[in-house]
């Protein structure tokens, strides 16, 4: 794998169908876009996963910072009144 | 063709787990998988057409070298990944102009099998056609390396538009393509991929021929040994 090693690295999104969203479904070496696209259709959609690609550089993702996970996510974890559970659904209406 | 898929397909599976990094080594094994797809169509249907019809197993495991017709370019060893990916160029660049002039088949199995592979082998050009020029207009070692690739396959490329008479007859009844009539795209997609790799086409090449009358280079008995070894040791065995 040493040839790779100047390789950078891209994240790799896959939509399964029409209508539905992207979702990261990995990452992968290539030297640049055009080859990126060719190594997720390889890699990822071998077994007819998807109909559409993107792949980004990795080192272009902001990701938040793990130790900030208390200030960031907890809070929300007491307020359970922002789910939408405290209505009372009319008989007939299905899907929800 | 069946043969040319068989081979070429069993030589690129050599390189299952071989592969120079981990998306080349899948994006390879799915053209080896696609090639011994098209393969067994191809060999299913001429086993039937035989006068004594035969499997594809049959035909694909169980044949004497000389019986095997594939030309000499596809047994080439997988040499180093310059080799195989110009190998493989200089393959899909013939098969894919034969594959859209079989569409127009009067044989409409045959134009069949063909719709089915052209939309396998485009993606197969494209994939070898982007790394000869990655290769060729890399650096200065890629691009040396390439060139030698260059010298030494393409003297077995020419075999590829070999006709015998089975093959006028085929092409006077509207069943397959004249050679004549894909050389010349053949000849344009590898003088312009040649070109934008910055590489030098090589003169006064020496043309072999033989594999498609069954005289193989030396590297097809090893080859077949591999391939065939399982179906010799436990005839009929299945998956």
């Amino acid at each position: 794998m040493s040839e790779s090693k100047g390789w950078p690295l891209w994240e790799v999104f896959v939509r399964s169908k029409q209508g539905l969203n992207h979702k990261h479904v990995g990452s992968l070496r290539a030297s640049d876009a055009t080859m990126a696209i060719k190594n997720a259709r390889d890699v990822y959609t071998r077994r007819a996963e998807g109909i559409s690609i993107w792949v980004v550089p990795s080192n272009n993702i902001t990701a938040s910072d793990p130790s900030e996970e208390d200030s960031l996510f907890e809070p929300s974890q007491t307020k359970v009144y922002r789910h939408p559970t405290f209505y009372d659904v009319p008989d007939g209406i299905s899907h929800m | 063709m069946g043969d040319d898929s068989l081979i070429l397909g069993q030589r690129l599976s050599q390189l299952c787990g071989h592969g120079p990094i981990l998306e080349e080594d899948i994006a390879l094994t799915n053209v080896a998988l696609d090639l011994i797809g098209q393969a067994t169509l191809l060999l299913e249907y001429s086993g039937e057409l035989a006068k004594q019809p035969k499997t594809n197993d049959e035909l694909a495991y169980l044949r004497l070298e000389k019986e095997y017709v594939n030309a000499i370019l596809v047994e080439q060893p997988n040499g180093h990944f310059g080799d195989t990916i110009l190998r493989q160029f200089l393959f899909d660049a013939y098969r894919k102009p034969l594959l859209e002039k079989l569409l127009d088949s009067n044989d409409e199995r045959l134009a069949g099998i063909a719709e089915k592979s052209l939309k396998e082998t485009k993606y197969h050009l494209k994939h070898s056609s982007e790394w000869v020029i990655r290769l060729g207009d890399g650096t200065e070692e890629s691009h040396e390396k390439i060139q030698n690739s260059l010298e030494s396959l393409l003297r077995y490329a020419y075999e590829l538009f070999f006709e015998n008479e089975v093959d006028r007859l085929l092409i006077a009844e509207g069943i397959v393509p004249s050679a004549e009539s894909i050389f010349p795209i053949w000849d344009k997609t590898l003088n312009d991929v040649v070109k934008e790799a910055t590489l030098t086409l090589p003169k006064n090449n020496w043309k072999f021929q033989g594999g498609r009358e069954g005289r193989h280079s030396e590297h097809m008995g090893y080859l077949l040994a591999e391939m065939q070894y399982m179906q010799r040791t436990y005839p009929n065995m299945e998956w």
